[in-house]
C-alpha cells in the first residue's frame, strides 16, 4: 500500500485531466453533507472519469470541507483508487492463492514480456493497462484473469500471449472500420 | 419443468451467462413449456457450469459442464424422454461428495432463486426473526446462540453470543449491526458465494442480531470486488422493505431495523474491526488501540456488533431448528459446520460445508477427490496470510478451532488450498509475505518495515542468494513483528514463515546451501540439461530458445550452454521427446 509521502500526487494543476467537473455535481450534492461519505464520493468519481484526476480530488476537497491531504490519503490508502488512466483493455491478473499454486507467476512474467509493461502500467499505446489483483474468486478455474469483464481461465504462459496479441489483432481490425 | 442454472461469480466465469442465455433461445425457438430460473453457487465450482433440470413431480437432475451447444439437446431430451446424455450428468462420485457435506450456512444457494424473496419465504425464510419478535426477548435470543456454541467464522472463533452479549449491555444509543464481508483473504470465497446465492439468509441473521443487541441500523461492508454480491444484496434489501420485512414496526412488533451497503475500496486491514470501523466513517483503514472495544465505542463512537457473512448466515437456521441441534454438530470446543474453499492442487474445487471434526484427509482426500493428477500431497494452507501451511503428517488433524490452531496455522475464515510436490514452500511463504507488505496499513513500524526485511530476505532466497544465518534472522523478525504489531495483520503476519520453517526447514536449507529447489520452481535455482538418451536431435529446442542457448546439428545430441540459458523452460515446454532434464 502506498504511504501519503510516497508517490502521490503532484501539486494541482487545473490543466492536467481537463476533467469536466459539473459531472460530479449530482454525486457531491447527494453525499457531501453526508459525514463518513468520502470513500463513496471518490468510488463514484472514479466511475464518471475512469480514474480520479488530481483536480478531480481537489474539487471534492473544495465542496465537502475535507482537507486535501485527508482526500489524498483515503485515495492513495485504497488498491481500487486510481490517479492515473487505465488503458482500453484492464487485465486484472488474479494473484490469488491458488492461482499462484497453480502458475500465475509465470503467467504474470509472459503478459510483461508481451506487453513490455509491469504491473500497474498501460502500454505506450494505452490499450492495455495490468492489475495485479488479490483474489477474483474462480480458484477453481485457476490461473485466472479478467480483461474488461471477461474471464480468461486455465491460463498458459502460451495461452496468454495468444489472448493479448488476438485483442491487439481485434482492436487494429475495429479501428480499422471506423477509420 | 424448470432449468435452473447456477449463476454464482464462478459460474458465470465458466460461462453460465452464456449457456442460460442458450437456455433461453431455445426455450424460446421451440416454444417450450418451460420455466428458467437462476439460482446462486451449489460449490461444486469443478463442474461449472451446472444446471439442474426439474421435472413437473419437482424431481431434480443435474447437468454439469454445460455448453451453449447442449441447451437444445437437453431440452429435448427431458420434454421428450429421450435417453439422456449420460456424459454430461453428474457422476454418482460427485454426488457423494455433496452427500458427505452437512449443510447449513449454504443450506439455500444453489437451491433457490437467490434474486427472489418467495422462493426464500417458502424455504420458511424469515420465520426465525419472526420467532425471535414474537416469542423471546432479547436476552433469550442471546441464550439460544449461547446454547448453539456459535463461534465467529471469519478466523478468530470468538463467542457470538459473547459480542452480541457486549453490545446488549450497553445504554448508549443508536447502536449499529455491522456485517463484515470485506473477505480479503486470497484465496477464500466462501462469503461471497452466501451473499451471492442466500442473501436473505444474511439478511434475517442481521436482523435477529439487530433485535438481539438493540440496534436498529444495520450495514453490510462489502468488499467492491463483489459486484455480484452488491446487486444481490440490493435486490434482497429492496425486497424485504417492500414487504414490511425490513423498516418499522416490523410484523407488528414495536422494532425498527433497517440496512444500507457500503462497498469497500480494497484494503485487507479492513477486515479487521476498528479500521473497518474507520473505513465505514470515510478514512484510511488503520486499526486502532483496544480497548475501548467496538461493543462500547465502534462506528461514530456508538456500540457497534460486527459479525462475519457466514456466521450470520447460520443464524436463521440455529431459530429455526433450536440451539441444541446446532451443538449436535461437531465437537465439544467447536460446534456445528465450517464452510471452506477447496482450491489448488485439488481434484474437485469448489465450496464445501462440513461438520466440525471431520479430518484434513477427509476433506481433501474424500471430498476434494485427492491431489490433481495424483501427485504427492505435501502440504495444505489454512487461514490465508494469517495461517500456515498444514504438512502430511498432520492429514489426520481434526478440523476445528483448538486442533487447527495447535498445527501453528488457524481456522481462518475458510480459504483451503492444497499443494503437492510441485509447490515450493519457500515461494509460498514469500507470496505470503509479498501478501501481508503490500497490505500492511504502514501505521505498526514493525509490521511496515518487518515484513519488508522478511520478504527481501525471502525473495533472495528464492533466487539463490540466500546466505549463512538468514533463517535465524527470520525467525527473530518473526517474533519482533509479532509482538511488535497493533493489530491480527501485523500480528499473524509471520504465520506463514513459521510454519513452513516448522515443517519444510530443509527446504530452505536447500535453497540456502545446496542452491536447490526442491520443487523445482524457484527458476534461478534451475538447471536445464539435454538427456544424452532421449534427445533425438530434432532442433525443436534450437529453434524456441530465446537467447540462442542451445547448439547441436542435425540428429546429434543437442547442448545447452549454462552461462546463455536464462532459464525459461521454453526448450522443456516444446521438446516432444521429454529430453530436457531441470534440476
Amino acid at each position: 500500500m502506498q504511504c501519503c509521502g510516497g508517490n502521490g500526487p503532484q501539486a494541482p494543476d487545473q490543466t492536467i485531466s481537463g476533467a469536466d467537473l459539473s459531472l460530479l455535481e449530482p454525486v457531491l450534492d447527494q453525499y457531501k453533507g453526508k459525514p463518513g461519505s468520502l470513500i463513496t464520493i471518490l468510488q463514484k468519481a472514479q466511475d464518471i472519469y475512469g480514474y480520479l484526476p488530481i483536480d478531480v480530488l481537489d474539487h471534492i476537497s473544495e465542496e465537502t470541507g475535507i482537507k486535501a491531504p485527508d482526500v489524498y490519503g483515503v485515495a492513495t490508502f485504497y488498491t481500487q483508487f486510481r490517479l492515473e488512466p487505465i488503458g482500453k483493455y484492464l487485465i486484472m491478473l488474479c494473484m490469488g492463492t491458488a492461482c499462484h499454486v497453480n502458475g500465475a507467476g509465470p503467467v504474470y512474467d509472459a503478459i510483461c514480456d508481451e506487453l513490455k509493461i509491469l504491473d500497474g502500467e498501460t502500454t505506450e499505446d494505452g490499450l492495455f493497462t495490468l492489475n495485479n489483483v488479490a483474489c477474483l474468486g474462480c480458484c477453481s478455474l485457476s490461473p485466472v484473469m479478467m480483461i474488461n469483464g471477461e474471464t480468461h481461465a486455465k491460463l498458459t504462459p502460451d495461452s496468454t500471449r495468444k489472448i493479448l496479441r488476438e485483442l491487439r489483432k481485434y482492436d487494429k481490425e475495429q479501428a480499422g472500420k471506423e477509420a | 419443468m424448470r432449468i435452473v442454472v447456477g449463476q454464482g461469480s464462478c459460474g458465470i466465469a465458466a460461462g453460465a451467462s452464456k449457456v442460460s442465455e442458450a437456455f433461453e433461445r431455445e426455450i424460446e425457438s421451440r416454444n417450450a413449456p418451460v420455466k428458467l430460473e437462476l439460482t446462486g453457487c451449489c460449490g461444486t465450482c469443478y463442474l461449472e457450469p451446472v444446471v439442474d433440470i426439474y421435472d413437473d413431480n419437482n424431481e431434480k437432475r443435474t447437468y454439469v459442464m454445460v455448453t451453449p451447444e447442449m441447451a437444445g439437446e437437453i431440452i429435448d431430451v427431458e420434454l421428450h424422454g429421450k435417453a439422456p446424455v449420460e456424459s454430461s450428468r453428474i457422476s454418482d462420485e460427485d454426488l457423494e461428495a455433496q452427500e458427505k457435506q452437512k449443510k447449513v450456512a449454504l443450506q439455500n444457494a444453489g437451491h433457490i432463486n437467490p434474486e427472489d424473496i418467495d422462493e426464500y419465504i417458502e424455504k420458511e425464510g424469515y420465520k426465525a426473526i419472526e420467532r425471535c419478535l414474537k416469542e423471546m426477548t432479547p436476552a433469550e435470543v442471546i441464550e439460544e446462540i449461547k446454547v448453539s456454541g456459535l463461534r465467529g467464522r471469519g478466523g478468530a472463533g470468538f463467542p457470538t453470543w459473547f459480542k452480541w452479549n457486549a453490545a446488549y449491555q450497553q445504554q448508549s444509543t443508536p447502536k449499529y449491526m455491522v456485517c463484515n464481508a470485506d473477505e480479503g483473504d486470497p484465496g477464500a470465497f466462501m462469503d461471497r458465494s452466501i451473499l451471492e446465492g442466500d442473501p436473505h439468509g444474511v439478511i434475517e441473521g442481521m436482523m435477529i442480531g439487530g433485535y438481539a443487541m438493540g440496534a436498529n441500523e444495520g450495514v453490510f461492508y462489502v468488499r467492491a470486488e463483489y459486484p455480484l454480491a452488491i446487486k444481490r444484496l440490493e435486490i434482497a434489501i429492496e425486497q424485504a422493505r417492500e414487504r414490511g420485512i425490513l423498516g418499522k414496526n416490523i410484523m407488528g412488533s414495536g422494532f425498527d431495523f433497517d440496512l444500507w451497503i457500503k462497498a469497500g475500496a480494497g484494503a485487507f486491514v479492513c477486515g479487521e474491526e476498528t479500521a473497518l470501523i474507520a473505513s465505514l466513517e470515510g478514512e484510511r483503514g488503520m486499526p486502532r488501540l483496544k480497548p475501548p472495544f467496538p461493543a462500547q465505542k465502534g462506528f461514530w463512537q456508538q456500540p457497534t456488533n460486527i459479525n462475519n457473512v457466514e456466521t450470520l448466515a447460520n443464524v436463521p437456521w440455529i431459530f429455526r431448528n433450536g440451539g441444541a441441534a446446532f451443538a449436535a454438530m461437531g465437537t465439544e470446543k467447536s460446534k456445528g459446520t465450517k464452510v471452506f474453499a477447496l482450491a489448488g492442487k485439488t481434484k474437485k474445487g469448489g465450496l464445501v460445508e462440513i461438520p466440525m471434526g471431520l479430518t484434513l484427509r477427509e476433506v481433501i482426500y474424500d471430498i476434494g477427490g485427492g491431489i490433481l493428477d495424483d501427485k504427492e500431497f505435501k502440504a495444505v494452507q489454512m487461514g490465508g496470510p494469517s495461517g500456515g501451511c498444514i504438512p502430511a503428517q498432520l492429514l489426520d488433524t481434526p478440523v476445528d478451532y483448538e486442533s487447527i490452531t495447535k498445527t501453528g496455522a488457524i481456522m481462518g475464515s475458510g480459504g483451503m488450498v492444497v499443494m503437492d510436490e510441485t509447490t515450493c514452500m519457500v515461494g509460498m511463504a514469500r507470496f505470503f509475505l509479498d501478501f501481508t507488505r503490500k497490505e500492511s496499513c504502514g501505521k505498526c513500524i514493525h509490521c511496515r518495515m518487518g515484513t519488508k526485511r522478511m520478504l527481501e530476505i525471502l525473495t533472495r532466497i528464492t533466487e539463490g542468494e540466500g546466505k549463512e544465518g538468514d533463517i535465524e534472522l527470520l525467525e527473530e523478525l518473526c517474533e519482533r513483528v509479532k509482538e511488535g504489531s497493533l493489530c491480527a495483520l501485523g500480528g499473524t503476519a509471520p504465520n506463514p514463515v513459521l510454519t513452513t520453517l516448522k515443517y519444510f526447514r530443509d527446504e530452505y536449507e536447500a535453497h540456502i546451501y545446496e542452491q536447490k529447489c526442491p520443487a523445482h520452481q524457484c527458476t534461478q535455482l534451475l538447471t536445464y540439461t539435454v538427456s544424452e538418451t532421449a534427445c533425438v536431435g530434432c532442433g525443436i529446442c534450437k529453434k524456441n530458445c530465446p537467447t540462442d542457448a542451445i547448439s547441436g546439428e542435425n540428429k546429434e545430441v543437442h547442448v545447452i550452454h549454462q552461462d546463455l540459458c536464462i532459464k525459461c523452460g521454453k526448450c522443456k515446454t516444446v521438446c516432444p521427446f521429454k529430453a530436457i532434464d531441470v534440476e
